[in-house]
């Protein structure tokens, strides 16, 4: 049994992928670590419990994944997605060690599978886990304990004591006792701030009390804000987040992956007042579903509602709640409480704007169009005709905060004055180090990864 | 345990596809994703393809304490146990052995020995067993017991084929299954590693390793009599056999590995975390596998003790129990290997018209 008293060369805020990596590699090279996990065991692991896969650089066929994926491609496809706002020294070396990564990951008992069915764009740069990210999770808290390190879970991080340029006391409590250690280093895994609700209102304004919260309660900023109070420096807008739009009827956390709808480029979406706002066939759904996370937060009470007829349903993948299905337009917009004749008027004239739909095709632009309406529907636009109809709700769900700590190429913290000599960080809580806006699926876990392993190798060096 | 399995089962299938990280462990995945929606056969199927490994469980992030509640295997567990029942004949029977299957198996296995001892006043003919009890009186007990559990489980599969809309055969279908079943590829876990059932998250391969001693041992056993039956009638070579003889060189190593297995498949189920087992059938599940055990020890016990005199209630113990698991086979665990190996064929099915 883990005693909170006992004596750490390393104390580690989180437990999630970033924080585990580090865990372990530092164990490895000697140091006694414990990790402070904010969560009840059940729900350790942070956001990497909802992850599914990592992003992997490889010069040809790796475990799992086909062909090859080299630096320039990726680092491209990570440019395109930040529309240029990337440290690309940073980035670059994530890419490159995200190919050694994976075989440590299998040796510290990670297991891949072939990407998922409906995943196929994906089989050649991102590497899945074999049962989704809480396998990963379980894996690595397995290795970790066979190492020897420690874990607390609901023991939530109160205050790290900043004395000139060092940490010298980590308060945290655990089973509602407080507790004040001394380590000799600690590294900060602990993730973004989005679960603070709060903090989500001062930097968006009220409408984020709206919001849903993809991923875990846990992460609320706590040991970020009480860093950044002390002078540790940051980086990242702190007013932005990443945000898609997803189920409305989603739970207000932890909904995860299965919250997606992918229906948006075959819908007519309208706001509260049956009114189009944007043209929802602009591009292929991976390539817009951030932008309408933030489209949806513009609209009143930051609710959207898709639509689409019988023929559509079998162009995207299932969802998690069954759709409302009308056999009448008139009959669901009332049973979405939408104004029904402001629902049917803005369908009959986009249906209208409709051209010739031979050319329809579902898995790329294909041109086909409305004209003479505003917002026109530049590709699959198909008149809604054919019923039943169907329609879900949409809301914003945010995923991650940019606003974190600043780090350099060795995991290290800052304040003015300096590095901060036993202070490290990794994850999504410095990833804002690298991405300034946008995402690339499974960057964040190759972030966490890489730097969770390059955190734990420089706490275990300076304790040494 | 569930008001309403297949509904629930429905409920939670919905939500793995659209998640679907769990693809690689199992044939269920792959089955389950071809839908969007689930009728009662899909249903079935996929209960009779789950072996209960639990690695999805273990992996799953929407377990309780989470508001989906998932547990795959707890709800295919109830769905699998209710199929078998519907699909049993005489429908009767199943539902009485699998809500008492302990009782049912104890009680079968002494009645029967009892009988057995009663047989002592038949007059015996032979050498060994025989002069226990004739062959040919063996023969009239043992053949309609077991060509009529036989009977009830070709009824039962009939059934289970047309409510999982199975499509005619063919031999491709069948190596496949058996391919299948043969390693426990469905227990390897997908990457190997095995499966989750006894110690929370960490994989192993014990429960497919004692699941194939049990397997491979009743073979074994099974083939020992045949073997037996073939010289009896064939080469005129009545037992009983030598140790250097077709039928022991079968049933000797099949006889300990089903010990083995079974003694091991109840301590791992005594392990297992109960709320991913059908808790209805758990009692009844554990007389099976006793009595399995019970069939193998006594057999054992028989070739070391031949020459005794305990030969007559050993042997009146063994055939009971042997009796026993005969009889109860459709209404039983031992049901499962016949249905699986039907959800195996119709994946294989399902596989072909995919690909």
């Amino acid at each position: 049994m883990t005693q909170p008293t006992e004596h750490y060369d390393i104390v580690i805020v989180g437990g999630g992928n970033a924080a585990l990596c580090a865990a372990m590699t530092a164990a490895e090279d000697g140091a006694k670590v414990l990790i402070l996990e904010a969560a009840p065991k059940d729900y350790r692991g942070g956001n990497s419990r909802h992850t599914r896969n990592f992003r992997c650089m490889h010069d040809g066929p790796l475990s799992v994944l086909v062909d090859s994926y080299d630096e320039q491609e990726y680092f491209s496809d990570l440019i395109k997605v930040t529309d240029g706002k990337t440290d690309e020294g940073l980035a670059r070396m994530v890419i490159r060690a995200s190919q050694e990564c994976l075989p440590w990951m299998e040796a510290h008992g990670v297991r891949f599978q072939p990407s998922l069915s409906g995943t196929l764009s994906l089989a050649r740069t991102n590497a899945f886990f074999m049962g989704g990210g809480k396998a990963l999770v379980n894996a690595y808290y397995r290795t970790a304990a066979a190492l020897g390190v420690d874990v607390l879970y609901e023991a939530p991080v109160r205050h790290l004591q900043l004395q000139g340029n060092r940490i010298e006391r980590v308060d945290y409590e655990y089973e509602g006792v407080a507790y004040s250690a001394e380590p000799r280093a600690v590294i900060v895994a602990s993730g973004g701030f989005q679960a603070d609700l709060d903090w989500l209102a001062d930097a968006w304004g009220p409408p984020a009390r709206n919001f849903l919260i993809r991923g875990t309660p846990y992460n609320r900023g706590t040991v970020l804000k009480n860093l950044l109070d002390q002078g540790v420096t940051s980086i990242g807008d702190p007013t932005q987040c990443h945000a898609v739009a997803i189920d409305g009827r989603a739970p207000k956390f932890d909904g995860g992956i299965v919250t997606r709808l992918d229906c948006v480029p075959f819908s007519v979406v309208v706001n509260r007042r049956g009114e189009r706002f944007y043209d929802e066939g602009e591009d292929v759904w991976p390539k817009r579903y951030a932008i309408w996370g933030r489209l949806v937060a513009q609209q009143p009470d930051q609710v959207a509602y898709a639509i689409v007829d019988s023929r559509a349903i079998p162009l995207f993948m299932p969802s998690v709640f069954p759709a409302i299905q009308a056999d009448t337009l008139e009959e669901l917009a009332e049973k979405m409480d939408l104004p029904p004749e402001a629902v049917t008027q803005t369908i009959a004239s986009y249906n209208a704007a409709c051209g010739d739909t031979s050319a329809f095709h579902p898995t790329e632009r294909d041109g086909v169009h409305t004209s003479g309406i505003e917002p026109a529907k530049t590709n699959w636009a198909r008149p809604i005709s054919e019923p039943p109809f169907y329609g879900y709700s949409l809301r914003t769900g945010v995923t991650f905060t940019y606003l974190g700590l600043k780090v350099d190429e060795n995991a290290q913290c800052q304040t003015d004055a300096g590095p901060v000599e036993n202070l490290w960080a990794a994850g999504e809580t410095m990833a804002g180090s690298i991405l300034g806006q946008g995402y690339l699926a499974g960057y964040g876990m190759t972030i966490g990864t890489v730097f969770g392993r390059i955190a734990g190798r420089e706490a275990a060096n300076y304790v040494r | 345990m569930y008001a309403d399995p297949v509904e629930e089962a429905r409920r939670q299938a919905q939500i793995c596809n659209s998640c679907r990280y769990c693809e690689g462990y199992c044939a269920v995945f792959p089955s389950m994703h071809i839908h969007r929606s689930f009728s009662e056969g899909d249903i079935t199927q996929l209960a009779n393809l789950c072996h209960n490994c639990q690695n999805c469980y273990d992996a799953c992030q929407y377990t309780a304490p989470h508001e989906f509640a998932l547990n795959l295997p707890g709800v295919l567990a109830e769905v699998r146990q209710e199929s078998w029942e519907q699909t049993a004949f005489p429908a009767a029977m199943g539902k009485a052995f699998h809500r008492n299957g302990t009782l049912i198996a104890l009680f079968s296995a002494l009645g029967m020995g009892l009988l057995f001892w009663a047989a002592r006043r038949l007059p015996g003919g032979g050498e060994g067993f025989y002069a226990v009890l004739a062959h040919n009186a063996m023969v009239a007990i043992f053949l309609p017991a077991f060509l009529f559990p036989l009977l009830a489980l070709a009824i039962g599969l009939k059934r289970y084929w047309k409510r999982v809309d199975g499509m005619p055969v063919r031999l491709g279908d069948i190596t496949a299954a058996f391919g299948s079943a043969a390693t426990m590829r469905n227990l390897a876990g997908g990457h190997g590693d095995g499966c989750t059932y006894e110690d929370d998250d960490r994989f192993s391969h014990k429960r497919r390793v004692l699941h194939q001693l049990v397997m491979y041992g009743f073979l074994l056993c099974f083939a020992a009599t045949a073997s037996g039956t073939i010289l009896h009638y064939a080469f005129a070579m009545p037992a009983p056999y030598g140790l250097f003889s077709i039928p022991k060189a079968l049933g000797l190593p099949g006889g300990i590995m089903l010990c083995i297995g079974t003694a091991g498949m109840m301590w791992l189920k005594a392990e297992g975390r109960p709320h991913l087992q059908d808790l209805r059938v758990r009692g009844g599940e554990f007389g099976f596998i006793l009595l399995l055990f019970i069939v193998s020890f006594t057999g054992l016990a028989l070739y070391l003790f031949r020459d005794t005199a305990g030969l007559e209630a050993l042997l009146a113990i063994h055939l009971g129990s042997v009796l026993a698991f005969f009889l109860l086979t459709p209404y039983s665990k031992m049901a499962h290997g016949f249905y699986r190996l039907a959800a195996l064929v119709r994946d294989a099915q399902r596989r072909r018209s995919t690909s």
